[in-house]
């Protein structure tokens, strides 16, 4: 079952700038895709137009079983600072006018997913960065989202954290049977938790390569040193090089 | 150390008071030009009931214009941040009542709300003076909500109000509480100043007080009168810092200590 198709999607900001042209993407149910490119490739502008953020200026965006909930994960943990994580957490069910025990008692399960059981009446500043995305990743599972969306959620932390956050990550997608975009320029974070990589040119930006890789499901921390991942890795580089080569 | 904080202040005033008693009874200053701090204290005792009653008369306006001009600051602030076009048609005017100076207008607004209402133009004159760091600040800081959030509300499907009350409002609470501290302090300045130009025999506030007591050379008492508007300036800092503090300790940078 397709969850969403981009036809011929272009984008031109207000400003003039080509974004994006001739965007031909089709993704599938419980699919974990990550848009690789440099920075300027128009990734998180796919990304905003799946959400509905931004309009496409030619072409479409389609959600063939109508527009599923949308969990969307930004690279800033964005969290309001006045309130506490649970709030934080409850943030789409509020929206929603979901009555507060419930709500509640979802955000409470998300953050315990999450792994902050027991920081619920925290502030966002009294945590870590990893801390502080896991509990903008809660927020976006709150409502449980059939499609989520992350814009680089990890681009700002240190390797280990990140590391951590690619592990866990990917047990929540196994679990949920989500389906999730992801939008990275990390080589090795793309190699390690996709199903499928869609390798982006810049300027203007335009997919060059889509390159199906071995279901991650069940894949854990040690995938990264065996040659499987290796292998991922070297053909994502080429791919990427490619692309950059191209556009040069 | 922490004490230094309380203990320094109190220790100079202290001091600046003796030496100004000892250097007032040796140099023979007449009480008109500059009382002893023991005059001022006697006009304390003796002034106590006009003092209070003027005290409570001014206090009386500046609360109220202090009141209406954070209310209608934040609502004139709301409808900015609602609509750029009623922005631009609003926001210069509001700049013009602001740079006016008030004594400028006083005169003209106590023959228009009639003598006998001087309150009501001592009212709008206190808010003219105290609306605006409002309406400015407030404005700024409704508009300074996180895009990203913004967007986020959006993508569940908030409206406008949702966003208005459960973003932008927060966001902006504490560019309002720096505002009001300044506006609190204003409406004080502003009431003083109108009850200035009404002039004698109208109003009865702390600034009917001063220039009464001026005009009879009672110097003492103008400096009762004097002490009494500095603490009350005083305490309406510290009671609005309390606020502030109240509502954001728990969360914002300017109210909690950096952890090392």
């Amino acid at each position: 079952m397709t969850r969403v198709a981009l036809s011929d999607a272009g984008k031109v900001f207000d400003n003039g700038t080509l974004a994006l042209e001739h965007i031909n993407l089709e993704i599938t149910d419980g699919e974990f895709v990550s848009l690789l490119g440099p920075s300027g490739c128009g990734k998180s502008t796919v990304l905003r137009m799946i959400a509905g953020l931004l309009a496409p200026t030619t072409g479409s965006v389609h959600f063939p079983e109508g527009r599923p909930e949308i969990g969307f994960v930004f690279q800033d943990p964005t969290l309001m600072p006045w309130t506490n994580v649970l709030a934080n957490a409850r943030l789409a069910l509020d929206l929603k006018g979901v009555a507060r025990g419930e709500a509640d008692a979802r955000a409470g399960a998300a953050l315990a997913r999450v792994g902050l059981k027991g920081f619920e009446k925290a502030y966002p500043r009294e945590l870590s960065g990893g801390m502080r995305m896991r509990a903008s990743i809660a927020r976006a599972l709150a409502a449980s989202p059939k499609l989520l969306l992350m814009d680089e959620p990890f681009a700002a932390l240190d390797e280990l954290t990140r590391h951590t956050l690619n592990d866990d990550l990917l047990k929540l997608w196994a679990e949920d049977g989500m389906t999730i975009v992801f939008v990275t320029h990390s080589v090795f974070e793309s190699a390690f938790l996709s199903s499928r990589v869609v390798v982006m040119t810049p300027r203007p930006g335009r997919i060059s390569k889509d390159v199906p890789l071995p279901s991650p499901r069940g894949r854990e921390s040690g995938y990264r040193t065996t040659p499987a991942f290796t292998r991922a890795a070297a053909t994502l580089s080429a791919g990427l090089a490619e692309a950059m080569g191209r556009a040069a | 150390m922490a004490q230094l904080k309380y203990i320094l202040p109190l220790a100079l005033g202290a001091l600046v008071l003796l030496g100004w008693q000892l250097a007032v009874r040796h140099l023979d200053v007449p009480v008109y030009v500059l009382p002893a701090p023991s005059d001022i204290a006697r006009a304390f005792v003796t002034e106590m009931p006009s003092l209070v009653s003027a005290t409570l008369t001014t206090l009386r306006i500046v609360v109220i214009a202090f009141i209406l001009a954070t209310v209608s600051g934040i609502g004139l602030a709301i409808l900015f941040s609602q609509s750029r076009i009623i922005e631009y048609a609003l926001f210069p005017y509001a700049v013009i009542l602001q740079v006016t100076p008030v004594v400028a207008i006083a005169p003209l607004l106590i023959i228009w709300v009639h003598y006998e209402n001087i309150d009501l133009a001592l009212l709008i004159l206190a808010w003219i003076v105290a609306f605006f760091p409002i309406v400015a600040s407030t404005t700024l800081g409704l508009r300074s909500a996180d895009f990203n959030l913004v967007d986020l509300f959006r993508l569940h499907g908030a409206g406008r109000w949702q966003i208005l009350w459960r973003l932008r409002l927060p966001c902006a609470l504490p560019y309002l509480l720096g505002a009001m501290k300044i506006s609190g302090g204003l409406a004080l300045i502003g009431t003083i100043v109108a009850e200035f130009a009404a002039g004698t025999g109208t109003a009865t506030g702390l600034g009917w007080l001063i220039t009464e007591s001026e005009n009879r050379l009672h110097t003492a008492t103008t400096f009762a009168a004097l002490a009494i508007l500095a603490a009350l300036g005083i305490g309406i800092f510290f009671a609005l810092s309390a606020l502030e503090w109240a509502l954001l300790h728990h969360w914002h940078e300017s109210a909690l200590r950096k952890q090392e």
